[in-house]
């Protein structure tokens, strides 16, 4: 039973968005919503949520969810029951393995699941159906740093704490924007800024949020970071800032390293050339990093996402591995994280070139790994990474797919070959929360009800490495289930019952946790064996903790201040990077470069955030930012629209003219998807070129092109269902309070667009306002005096404003003054309504009248017509005055 | 001494134009009004609220007698002046009387335009313009059950609405394709076809009347086309033209209606006319409201202040079956204007503004009229219209309002305080 709302507690859990991981107290309202207010107590956060965190609220409704298992039937998905979609997932698997082999099958898991389910899913996969072939769209996020990590550390290992941004006396962003994409860790670093005075610099092709705020703002160009790095490493060498007690003791290969970096960027002056940026800028910033020992580099997508991504990690580690600014306070590399948990799905080895809890494809470990699962079928080597997986999918190798919890045909670059390829597919299993994506609808064989964020129960890690619980404080809805169930269900219809015998994510996590201490002893970073025989009582009230969590805790839970590598010799290695530069050259066809990334409000395809109307009113449109000079060469001109095409596919999006933008470069996000745009899908412009080392695809590089788009007419349209819109119009979908907006641009009339009108809000009381020559039709649809719909077209350089329209459309009962201003776009708060009128000779309304009346300045039909003329023409409205007087008399 | 005004006539234009004289003359002139009728003046436009008994007859009378007598008026109600001696400034009344005047006014209004087909003298055949004709109407009303109204102007449908309201079933007959075509555009006519018919009311269009039939007293129209009506009180309501008789026996110039000058004076210097039965300019006016302003004028003058009149704007600013209406200007369009709508069925409002260039040149209301006197305004003025274009038609509260301040933007970096 349920109890009643006002006595339902607060839940501690953890935000399902980016890797700050803020705790968030939320609030259950017994009516399938709750309050959400940050966790004072969690150490991510203290309390602090972003705009998307505060939004969660807004995110928790069932409209969109799926809650059902949906199997396909023909051109339809018909609802069926779990056993029949899991056997059938189950089935056709195992039928692939034995007709194709375990290599013919792959999963593409998400940053979103928890660390239970990526753990359930990785052990089937790797364990079992005996293939590699788990990747996550983690690949598009960190794989870089991971790589890095990797050859530097000889593990995955994120040496710093969030404590180091308060210590910190300089702070170095690369390729960060933290003000949009990890606001609550961005205001932390702005606190140790103010109060302490620490300097901040930021590393980036665009002048973004979080450059404004900086001290030294140095625009690099693209994919350049590494120029000014190496260059940085030189700059260490010849000003004796190296820590050679520390080189000499923890690192090899500072020689190589070095001589590498000043074959790339010999002195200042080159530095500059290389990075585009000048020479007394690098100055500044070689001589703040070279003064200040505490110091800490945070990097991000723009590192990550580059075909040369981990020579980018491995070049910022570099210069902190020379200074010995490692693991200790306010010092050190540090990798920003996207997802919620990223960090999660690298611990369990849910990348393709991992096997499980850190450990990788040598055969000690595929041994070990083997022994403590009890496993039929051991991987042996590395699977498909991401993009790989796709051209597996493509060339018909893999024929059976399962997708959770993300959405590749829009995230993925190049995401028209990726739409293509699932279309091949002889099984495409979607575990998702929602009913409909553009993954689900490339080819979707099964749609698997999944457990959402507040329905689930497990544990997330952040990017200092600290394990949140994400707790339930929601029923499930319809038959929806977690993931890990899900996968155990499969995997026991596998024929491996014995292995998956999960009860609850508890179980899961345990196992988890003596897999990371198991022959560890010390040799690997992760270990969380001092959790491994904890109770179902004790998970449940896990406060949030940093790993390792050894069975003897250590004091520190920093890394390698003192070495303690994970490379065979418990070195770290200093790598020699290659002479960056972008994996394709701009060409005349193609003389841009196009950035991808993300805005402050939106969260990945907008699946969630776009729930929320507060997010949606930041940035409703898909955008292209250019330079101005870029945009006067190209003839665009700003609130224009353009299309942006790459070898790849082509985007129309707005054009948001910046000097924020380098010349050369444009910015485009990459929320919006089939689902919530006609033309904006940037997935398909984003080239698939990868990174060597990591695999993670260069999404901030891809040459490009563009050109003026026009449309002679924009508008917009609201609705409470889901509007069609015609093929000829650019749109863009956004949640508005009480139903959906459609911001739109149309080639087509004014007249035209009343025909349609007509047809999207059928058997509606629909008013209208017809403009001829003002080239303009606006028309409102009302249903038991509700407004139901609104549709506002104007020329295109007198674009409808929808404010006034979109207040108006959330109130339920619109009184009859706010409806006869609805078509204006104008807001009628504050506006007298007179009433109906009563003397149609001077125009006086019954309430004016009335007020007259009833404020004592008329007391009788003469002091009326006296006040306010009314009567005192042609006096037909005497005997209603007269009436209304009585009224008015005996009301009182 | 004052000099002596007679004033024929005892309706709205004539007690209008004594209120008005008592503002700017008081005492000058000894005023006497010659009304045929026998009671006080009432005004005439409630004329169907009496019928539809929404009000007494007690109500609509406009002066009380004690106010005529207060303002020192002789009140010769029940009286017909029969001529006009201009050139011995005398009036002749059908008793006989004569009463010599040093100012004449002709406020003698219109008479109902009889329909010239078979039947029209038949019994329960009226016409819609005093309270005897609603006398007539209120008896046929408690005797018999249907009505046709002939004329679907103003007239024909307060006469209408009055008798449906009264109990009786009523068709409305109209020789145009639409109701009040004079004063609405299409829409609106069709939107008031169907209120007017939400209150009961049939209504036939392009019908035009062949005779009135019946035994002793009319019971059907017939129409040219061969329709018939069941009608056992039929009213004639097709129109109306200057009651111009009395003038003609002075002598004075006599087009559509009385001619008067910018200054309401006839042919004869000491003869003025105004309301229904004046034509200004060419123009004879039907409605209240230019015959006020004669009103208005004319005392002015009387009172030897430089005024004229200049013809008045024609707005039509009415209710019609409890419906407001409103129109003015060149609301047809013309070649050259263009039109903004704005309609809401379901609250029952059309408005339609119509612009040639900057200009508010027309406009037609239907339902909500509150802003009729504004854009008569703007109409008559043809101030610049700008920049509130498009937003005039959800009227002035709204478009008048100064344009809220630019709202700032949000600028990116507002979440990294």
């Amino acid at each position: 039973m349920n109890a009643p709302a006002q006595h339902l507690p607060n839940v501690r859990t953890a935000c399902p968005y980016c890797g700050v991981g803020c705790g968030v107290l939320a609030k259950p309202d017994g009516r399938g919503g709750a309050a959400i207010a940050g966790d004072p107590e969690h150490p991510a956060n203290f309390g602090r949520l972003c705009s998307k965190g505060s939004a969660l609220g807004d995110t928790l409704g069932l409209e969109t969810r799926l809650l059902h298992p949906m199997l396909r039937d023909g051109d339809a998905m018909q609802r069926v029951g779990w056993d029949d979609a899991l056997d059938h997932v189950a089935d056709n698997l195992s039928c692939s393995i034995i007709k194709h082999g375990p290599d013919s099958v792959a999963f593409y898991l998400s940053g979103q699941l928890l660390t239970e389910d990526y753990y359930v899913a990785n052990k089937l996969m790797k364990g079992f159906i005996g293939s590699a072939n788990v990747d996550t769209n983690s690949r598009l996020c960190m794989a870089s740093s991971v790589a890095g990590h990797h050859r530097a550390f000889g593990a995955d290992t994120v040496p710093g704490s969030y404590a180091d941004l308060d210590a910190a006396d300089l702070i170095v962003l690369v390729g960060s924007d933290a003000a949009w994409c990890h606001p609550v860790l961005y205001r932390r670093m702005m606190a140790n800024k103010r109060e302490r005075g620490a300097k901040l610099v930021v590393i980036d092709p665009r002048r973004t949020a979080t450059a404004e705020e900086a001290d030294l703002f140095l625009s690099v160009a693209p994919g350049m970071d590494a120029a000014l790095f190496c260059g940085l490493l030189v700059h260490l060498a010849g000003t004796q800032a190296f820590d050679f007690a520390y080189i000499d003791t923890y690192t090899t290969g500072l020689a190589e390293a070095l001589t590498r970096a000043k074959q790339i960027a010999p002195d200042v002056a080159a530095t500059g050339r290389l990075t585009g940026l000048g020479v007394a800028e690098v100055a500044k910033f070689f001589d703040l990093f070279t003064a200040t020992a505490k110091a800490v580099t945070c990097f991000s997508q723009g590192v990550n996402q580059s075909a040369q991504g981990t020579d980018k990690v491995t070049s910022i580690i570099n210069c902190h591995l020379a200074t010995g600014r490692i693991g200790k306070p306010g010092m050190g590399p540090f990798s920003l994280t996207g997802q919620p948990n990223a960090m999660g799905g690298r611990e369990v080895g849910g990348l393709a070139n991992q096997l499980a809890a850190h450990m990788n494809f040598g055969p000690e470990d595929i041994d070990r790994v083997g022994r403590f699962w009890n496993a039929k079928a051991m991987a042996r080597r590395e699977g498909r990474k991401a993009v790989d997986m796709v051209d597996a999918i493509s060339r018909g190798e893999i024929k059976a797919l399962w997708v959770m919890a993300t959405n590749p045909a829009v995230s993925l670059p190049n995401a028209r070959h990726v739409r293509e390829a699932l279309g091949k597919l002889d099984l495409l299993v979607v575990s998702e929360n929602v009913a409909g994506n553009d993954t689900i609808r490339t080819n979707a064989h099964v749609l698997l009800p999944a457990a959402a964020w507040g329905e689930k129960d497990g544990t997330v890690t952040n990017s200092e490495r600290r394990i949140s619980r994400q707790r339930t404080f929601l029923p499930l809805p319809g038959e929806a289930q977690p993931d890990w169930w899900i996968v155990s269900q499969v995997a026991r219809r596998m024929g491996f019952a014995e292995a998956f015998a999960y009860r609850s994510a508890a179980d899961i996590f345990r196992e988890h946790a003596a897999l990371s201490a198991f022959e560890n002893e010390g040799t690997r970073d992760f270990d969380i064996g001092g959790l491994k025989d904890i109770s179902d009582a004790a998970f449940d009230a896990l406060k949030p903790v940093q790993w390792p969590v050894r069975s003897a805790s250590r004091e520190d839970s920093r890394f390698f201040a003192k070495g303690g590598f994970y490379t065979p010799d418990g070195k770290a290695r200093m790598i020699a990077p290659d002479m960056p530069h972008p994996h394709a050259a701009v060409t005349p066809e193609f003389p841009l470069r196009l950035n991808t990334g993300r805005i402050r409000d939106q969260w990945h395809t907008m699946t969630r955030t776009g729930l929320s109307p507060r997010l949606g009113a930041h940035l409703p449109e898909p955008f292209v930012e250019v330079h101005p000079d870029d945009a006067a060469k190209a003839g665009l001109k700003h609130d224009g629209f353009a299309r942006v095409t790459t070898p790849y596919g082509a985007c129309v999006l707005k054009v948001v003219v910046s000097d924020g933008q380098q010349r050369g470069s444009l910015f485009a996000p990459i929320h919006w998807s089939g689902e919530t745009s006609s033309h904006a899908r940037v997935g398909e412009l984003v080239t698939p070129a990868v990174d060597p080392h990591s695999g993670q695809p260069e999404a901030k590089a891809t040459p490009a092109s563009i050109a003026p788009v026009s449309y002679t007419h924009r508008g917009f349209a609201l609705s409470r269902d889901r509007l069609l819109l015609p093929d000829d119009t650019w749109w863009a979908r956004v949640k508005v309070g009480g139903g959906e907006g459609v911001l739109l641009a149309s080639n087509a009339a004014p007249d035209v667009w009343r025909m349609r009108a007509a047809d999207m809000f059928i058997g509606c009381e629909v008013s209208e306002f017809i403009d001829t020559a003002g080239d303009s039709y606006r028309m409102a649809a009302f249903a038991d005096g509700r407004l139901v719909g609104a549709l506002f077209i104007g020329p295109f350089a007198r674009t409808p404003q929808w404010d006034a329209v979109k207040a108006l459309f959330e109130v339920e009962a619109l009184s009859d003054a706010q409806r006869r201003g609805v078509l204006s776009g104008k807001s009628t708060d504050g506006l007298a309504d007179p009433g109906p009128v009563v003397c149609a000779c001077f125009g006086v309304g019954l309430n004016i009248i009335r007020t007259a009346l009833a404020d004592g300045t008329a007391s009788n039909v003469e002091e009326v017509g006296q006040a306010l003329r009314a009567g005192t023409n042609c006096g037909s409205c005497l005997p209603e005055l007269k009436r209304i007087v009585n009224d008015v008399a005996h009301a009182v | 001494m004052s000099e002596p005004l007679v004033i024929i006539g005892n309706g709205m234009a004539a007690a209008r134009l004594v209120e008005e004289l008592n503002k700017r003359a008081l005492g000058r002139y000894a005023v006497a009004v010659i009304g045929d009728e026998p009671r006080l003046a009432y005004n005439r436009v409630l004329l169907s609220s009496v019928l539809a008994r929404e009000v007494s007859r007690g109500d609509i009378e406009l002066k009380s007698a004690d106010w005529w007598r207060a303002h020192g008026v002789t009140l010769l109600y029940g009286h017909r002046a029969v001529s006009i001696d201009a050139d011995i400034r005398r009036v002749k009344l059908a008793n006989g009387a004569t009463l010599p005047y040093g100012k004449l006014v002709l406020a003698t209004g219109s008479k109902a335009i009889r329909l010239n087909v078979p039947g029209m003298d038949m019994p329960g055949v009226v016409t819609f313009r005093d309270l005897a004709d609603v006398a007539s109407m209120e008896l046929a009303a408690k005797a018999h059950k249907q009505a046709a109204v002939i004329g679907g102007g103003l007239l024909g449908l307060e006469a209408a609405y009055g008798l449906a309201k009264a109990g009786m079933q009523v068709s409305v007959i109209h020789l145009m394709e639409r109701l009040m075509e004079r004063q609405l555009d299409p829409h609106a006519s069709a939107m008031l076809k169907a209120a007017v018919e939400a209150k009961g009311i049939a209504v036939h269009l392009n019908a035009e009347t062949a005779a009135i039939k019946g035994e002793r007293r009319a019971n059907k129209v017939l129409l040219k086309d061969g329709r018939d009506i069941g009608a056992d009180l039929v009213v004639v309501a097709a129109g109306i033209r200057a009651n111009s008789d009395l003038a003609a026996t002075a002598g004075l110039a006599i087009n559509r209606g009385i001619t008067v000058d910018d200054h309401l004076r006839t042919s004869r210097a000491d003869i003025y006319a105004i309301g229904e039965c004046a034509e200004h300019r060419g123009t004879c006016y039907g409605l209240v409201e230019p015959a006020y302003e004669q009103a208005r004028v004319l005392a002015g003058h009387l009172a030897e202040q430089q005024v004229a009149y200049e013809g008045s704007v024609l707005a039509t600013n009415l209710k019609v079956s409890g419906v407001s209406v409103y129109s003015a200007g060149e609301f047809m369009g013309a070649p050259g204007t263009d039109n903004i709508v704005l309609s809401d069925p379901g609250l029952g409002s059309y408005k339609k503004l119509v612009f040639k260039a900057d200009k508010l040149v027309g406009a037609v209301l239907f339902g909500d009229t509150a802003d009729g006197l504004w854009y008569s305004d703007l109409i008559r003025t043809g101030a610049p219209i700008g920049a509130i274009r498009g937003d005039l038609v959800f009227g002035r509260a709204l478009a008048e309002r100064s344009p809220p301040k630019a709202e700032s933007k949000p600028v990116l970096k507002d979440l990294a305080a």
